[in-house]
């Protein structure tokens, strides 16, 4: 199948790759997915003052979840974290023109971001 | 001069994918062009010479066919490929004798075409039995045995797995059938001319072959139909009833003399083929195993053909492995693509687990297979899964020791 241009860009040269220790109160980590399913994707953000600093990721799966996972830790970087909830799955299909057998990825994609809030939050209410 | 050519110069994709479909020998396209242009006759025009010699390059294919497998040229029916062959033989057998017997035995790991017409006379009113196979993509002559009823008419089992490239054991499972007088089919789609086949030592009755897989031309294949003792199946194409009744249509001759001649060079190179294959098949092993941990080799290490290499890359996903090796030309058992998202159902069939069908690539090679490229392919194999493992959050997490299987992943 033919992927776009964009997706390919993401594939060969993904931005942000890597780990955050996930035991560090600032860091909110998030693991979606599954390996039976093809997709795994782990997405970190590093918060302060309530702006994502950074934010990088891990991901098993087709191009286009790589992609969309890429562009995900491209999007929220600077945003607060209100800004990067309303990331939306339609949104990542857009910007990757990915066809509909792919939306799914995006989807994942949104769900890491979802995961990776919530765990920040729960770190930061315990205590 | 014609030539084979296993990469397009432009893009320099290198073809590592013979399951799929191999080039034509140049010499088989040589001997086919004539039959394009002065000798286009009618091969069943029995009126003049124009028919006469088409017919006369027809029954010269058709002997060649019939002594790859050690048969006679009048149990060959000219069919359109091994897809229409495995049709007209369980179709043709199962319609045939119904009024006396209604079951059939195959297995889970068929071809697709096997596999569809068997859900078609399922609907029919047939019974079908679907045998497992074990972990080593082979099935258990027990099982077999258990399964034969007196209401048994058809065993069609694939002799060279076209995903996995393990092959079954024939000549026992012909042994089988013989004894218990059930007919023997075989989907000899990627067995013919490259492992040797004998139709009398193995029991067999039905075997289907195909041009395209043997160096021979796409449109062309034939069904090997046991004369004595005699075998009938119901003609599913009706028409001037050529093929002695079996398949009406006018035979292509071109496309029957380039499958025939292909045919007589396997046979005459099928040893030279294999140990070629061999070499490129173990110095592709050892790179790749000496490279690479969790690495994992399906279907059965020995019982198989060497120009079929299935390998499970654990923890890298096959469909985004194959975008990273867009100058191979290789398949992957991940069926991402699909809707379903489903893995190969002949991965998970041998118990591969669902993590692992995921991660597995197709790499066939041929006659034409250089070492360079079988080098080559390891190494962008090798580069590239290396790239991705970086990248995986699965691998990452087996380097710290944590077992992906016993997580709860929220299945999606």
């Amino acid at each position: 199948m033919a992927y776009s241009e964009k997706v390919i860009d993401h594939y060969e040269n993904p931005r942000n790759v890597g780990s955050f220790d996930k035991s560090e109160k600032d860091v909110g980590t998030g693991l979606v997915g599954a390996p039976a399913c093809g997709d795994v994707m782990k997405l970190q953000i590093r918060v302060k003052d309530n702006i994502i600093e950074d934010a990088k990721f891990k991901t098993f799966g087709c191009g286009s979840a790589i992609a969309s996972s890429s562009l995900l830790t491209e999007w929220v970087k600077g945003k607060s974290i209100s800004e990067a909830m309303e990331i939306k799955n339609t949104d990542i299909a857009e910007h990757l023109a990915l066809p509909p057998v792919k939306i799914h990825c995006s989807v994942l994609a949104e769900d890491a971001i979802r995961a990776a809030v919530k765990d920040y939050r729960e770190k930061q209410t315990e205590e | 001069m014609i030539n084979a050519s296993n990469s397009n110069s432009e893009n320099k994709v290198y073809y590592l994918d013979y399951q799929a479909t191999t080039p034509c020998d140049p010499r088989v396209v040589e001997k086919m062009i004539p039959h394009f242009l002065e000798n286009f006759g009618n091969p069943h025009s029995r009126n003049h010479a124009y028919g006469w010699k088409a017919e006369d390059a027809i029954e010269v294919a058709r002997a060649q066919i019939a002594h790859l497998i050690g048969a006679g040229p009048k149990e060959i029916v000219f069919t359109s490929g091994a897809t229409e062959s495995n049709n007209l033989a369980l179709k043709g057998v199962a319609q045939f004798y119904k009024e006396t017997k209604n079951h059939i035995i195959t297995t889970v790991t068929e071809h697709k075409c096997v596999l569809d017409t068997c859900r078609h006379l399922e609907e029919q009113g047939f019974e079908v039995t679907y045998l497992p196979v074990q972990k080593s993509g082979l099935i258990d002559l027990n099982e077999l045995r258990q399964a034969i009823t007196d209401k048994t008419v058809l065993v069609s089992i694939l002799a060279v797995h076209n995903e996995i490239g393990v092959i079954q054991p024939l000549k026992e499972i012909g042994a089988i059938c013989r004894e218990r007088g059930v007919f023997f089919h075989t989907d000899a789609a990627q067995a013919a001319g490259k492992i040797p086949l004998n139709v009398e030592d193995m029991n067999i009755d039905l075997m289907s072959i195909t041009g395209h897989k043997l160096y021979g031309p796409k449109g062309i294949g034939a069904l090997y139909v046991r004369r004595r003792p005699r075998v009938r199946v119901l003609a599913q194409i009706n028409g001037g009833g050529q093929e002695r009744g079996m398949r009406s249509g006018t035979l292509p001759t071109p496309l029957c003399v380039g499958f025939g001649e292909a045919c007589a060079i396997a046979e005459r190179e099928m040893e030279k083929d294999n140990k070629h294959l061999k070499e490129l098949h173990d110095r592709f092993m050892k790179t790749i195993f000496s490279s690479l941990t969790d690495i994992y080799l399906n279907g059965d290490a020995h019982m198989r053909y060497p120009g079929n290499i299935n390998i499970s890359f654990a923890f890298v996903e096959g469909e985004g492995l194959m975008m990273g090796l867009k100058d191979l030309a290789i398949s992957s058992g991940s069926a991402c693509t699909s809707a379903s998202l489903e893995p190969s159902y002949v991965l998970r069939a041998l118990g591969v687990g669902e993590d692992l069908a995921h991660t597995s690539l197709r790499i066939g090679f041929g006659r034409f297979t250089t070492i360079e490229e079988v080098d080559y392919a390891a190494n962008r194999i090798i580069s590239e899964v290396t790239r991705l493992r970086e990248m995986s959050p699965l691998w990452e997490m087996a380097q710290e020791g944590i077992d992906i299987t016993q997580i709860k992943w929220a299945e999606h």
